[in-house]
């Protein structure tokens, strides 16, 4: 077990299981084909990302560097989060985005009744070791234990 | 974050409670970044990235319709991404069902809410709005509040222009309000160059391959490129502009660039030479070998991966008008030393309508229409988007298509070779 201190986004308390890409998570390749053709489990559409592709991201504990692309990236995940299929929480390793900040706010203000935790600035560190299936536990104050 | 008195009011209510949100969105989008204050919107128009009534997008066409319910719609005027849907483009019968039955119905809806909100005009749809048919060009130093990854890049890098990596939706929250928070590439500090790239290579790259490597090893950097000057001069001219406009899309697909320095040629590059590298900033060198290694990387997704493509896209970023003549130019060549009269692989060239409204005022549109090409003023992704289109074999020469869709990547002459000639 090692616990890791980050700063909070969008605060929330969960336990989930890790899913990990130590690539650069590109939100619209990712998620639009899950979203868009009824996916259940959210599978990650982004064949350039050899971590995830194919891996469900539903209520996942999403552990990744920051997100790449498209700026239509924030509110791709602001509309997952409105259909209820998000990640359980988002843990970056670098300080946020703008694209991934543009989507955990606009959830949070805009969706009523999601909450999806968002912590970054993890270091390098927490994504050396965390690895896919850990159990992964957020705290309100930006504590991440991975077991 | 400090608010003038006014923005305070605003976020507690003073407008009521829809621009409240609004203000609140942006105050926390701020405070994810530190930003001290929000600062005014400058530019005359915005841009916005959402032009796309898909029906799984719901949750936004609810949010545009709590905005227009409140009453609190921007003045400012806005161009927005390309169309997705277009019937001049190839598509076989359970295409056209699922896009206009699964897929895009509520494209008509969204298009009425986006008429509302201030579109510009009825042909202001493209990614390329900053072209001069288009109109809207932002002055140096502009702060703007865009969304659309490759119009950001191009607005901050060529246009000297300043603006941050916004997301969808936030780029009109902005408008809203008339204000953005003020951090990252608004301020000189953000806007520093954290890599030098050394270009080594012994011929003119292609430039959504050398954005591609670019992207991928500076992530949301800035770099300083050092040696492209050789091959694009020191004039932004229209060639040089053109290469930075798909240039520029690659580094933001593939990493997450939203500006990038060009030595001697883009203007903060030439103001303020090497003065604008950070200190301690990192290096890549690029070269042939390296190019070739990224290209080589590049993931085939195709079911059968030695197929024949069925479709070929150009025009991810949409095409300059220089663009579409020069390529007209080139086909007509290829097809001529090849004995053919059409191109060998269906194909569609993207622009913008006002530049394809230009286009086709010349001797060219003839032409190319002649060589077998379609022109379009559709977005090739959302056109790909689709489980449909997944197991198709497209061919394009954008960095920006091949990563969100199952598009292979071909370089321009590897594109050419395979209209006119066959083969790749």
């Amino acid at each position: 077990m090692k616990q890791f201190k980050g700063r909070v986004v969008t605060p929330g308390k969960v336990t989930a299981e890790a899913l990990v890409t130590r690539e650069g998570f590109n939100t619209l390749a990712s998620m639009q084909m899950a979203l868009q053709f009824g996916d259940k489990e959210v599978k990650c559409g982004d064949q350039s990302n050899k971590d995830i592709y194919g891996k469900s991201m539903l209520n996942k504990a999403l552990c990744l560097p920051q997100t790449i692309g498209s700026t239509t990236g924030g509110l791709v995940l602001y509309c997952a989060c409105a259909m209820g299929k998000n990640p359980a929480c988002m843990l970056f390793a670098n300080h946020i985005d703008s694209l991934a900040a543009a989507g955990a706010v606009l959830a949070d203000v805009w969706v009523d009744g999601v909450t999806m935790p968002v912590v970054d600035s993890l270091g390098d560190e927490f994504l050396n070791y965390v690895k896919d299936g850990m159990k992964i536990t957020v705290d309100e104050d930006g504590t991440v234990t991975v077991e | 974050m400090i608010l003038t008195e006014k923005q305070q009011a605003i976020l507690n209510g003073a407008e009521g409670e829809t621009m409240a949100k609004v203000m609140k969105t942006l105050v926390m989008y701020g405070d994810a970044f530190e930003a001290e204050k929000l600062v005014p919107i400058t530019s005359k128009y915005n841009h916005l990235v959402t032009s796309f009534g898909l029906k799984v997008m719901s949750p936004v066409y609810d949010l545009m319709q709590q905005i227009l319910d409140a009453g609190v719609a921007s003045g400012q005027k806005f161009s927005v991404d390309p169309r997705p849907l277009d019937s001049k483009v190839p598509a076989n019968f359970l295409q056209n069902f699922v896009f206009k039955n699964f897929m895009y119905t509520k494209q008509d809806f969204y298009e009425k809410q986006l008429d509302k909100l201030g579109l510009m005009d009825k042909d202001a749809f493209t990614c390329t709005c900053y072209m001069d048919e288009v109109g809207n060009k932002p002055k140096k130093g502009d702060i703007l509040s865009w969304a659309e990854s490759s119009a950001v890049v191009y607005a901050n890098s060529v246009l000297g222009a300043r603006c941050n990596r916004n997301s969808g939706i936030i780029d009109i929250m902005g408008s809203i309000v008339g204000y953005v928070p003020y951090f990252g590439l608004l301020t000189d500090e953000g806007r520093k160059a954290t890599w030098v790239i050394k270009l080594n290579t012994t011929k003119k790259p292609d430039a959504q391959l050398l954005g591609s490597a670019i992207g991928m090893k500076v992530m949301e950097d800035v770099p300083y490129v050092i040696g492209l000057d050789k091959y694009l001069g020191s004039e932004l001219n229209d060639e040089a502009c053109t290469y930075l406009k798909d240039f520029g899309a690659a580094t933001a697909s593939n990493g997450a660039v939203g500006l990038y320095h060009i030595e001697n040629l883009t203007p903060e590059a030439k103001e303020m030479g090497k003065a604008i590298i950070a200190e301690g900033a990192k290096e890549y060198i690029i070269d042939d070998a390296e190019l070739q290694r990224v290209k080589d990387n590049y993931p085939v997704i195709w079911k059968k991966k030695d197929a024949k493509p069925k479709l070929c896209f150009m025009g991810c970023p949409h095409m300059s008008l220089q663009q579409l003549k020069d390529w007209t130019d080139k086909v007509e060549k290829g097809l001529k030393e090849n004995g053919n009269k059409k191109v060998l692989i269906p194909t569609v060239f993207t622009a913008a309508p006002k530049v394809l409204e230009e286009f086709n005022k010349t001797e060219y549109a003839a032409r190319l229409k002649a060589t077998g090409v379609v022109t379009s003023y559709i977005c090739p992704l959302m056109y790909m988007n689709n489980p449909l289109c997944k197991t198709m074999p497209v061919i394009t020469s954008s960095n920006k298509l091949r990563t969100y869709t199952s598009a292979r990547y071909y370089s321009d002459d590897e594109i050419l070779n395979a209209l006119t000639k066959g083969g790749k």
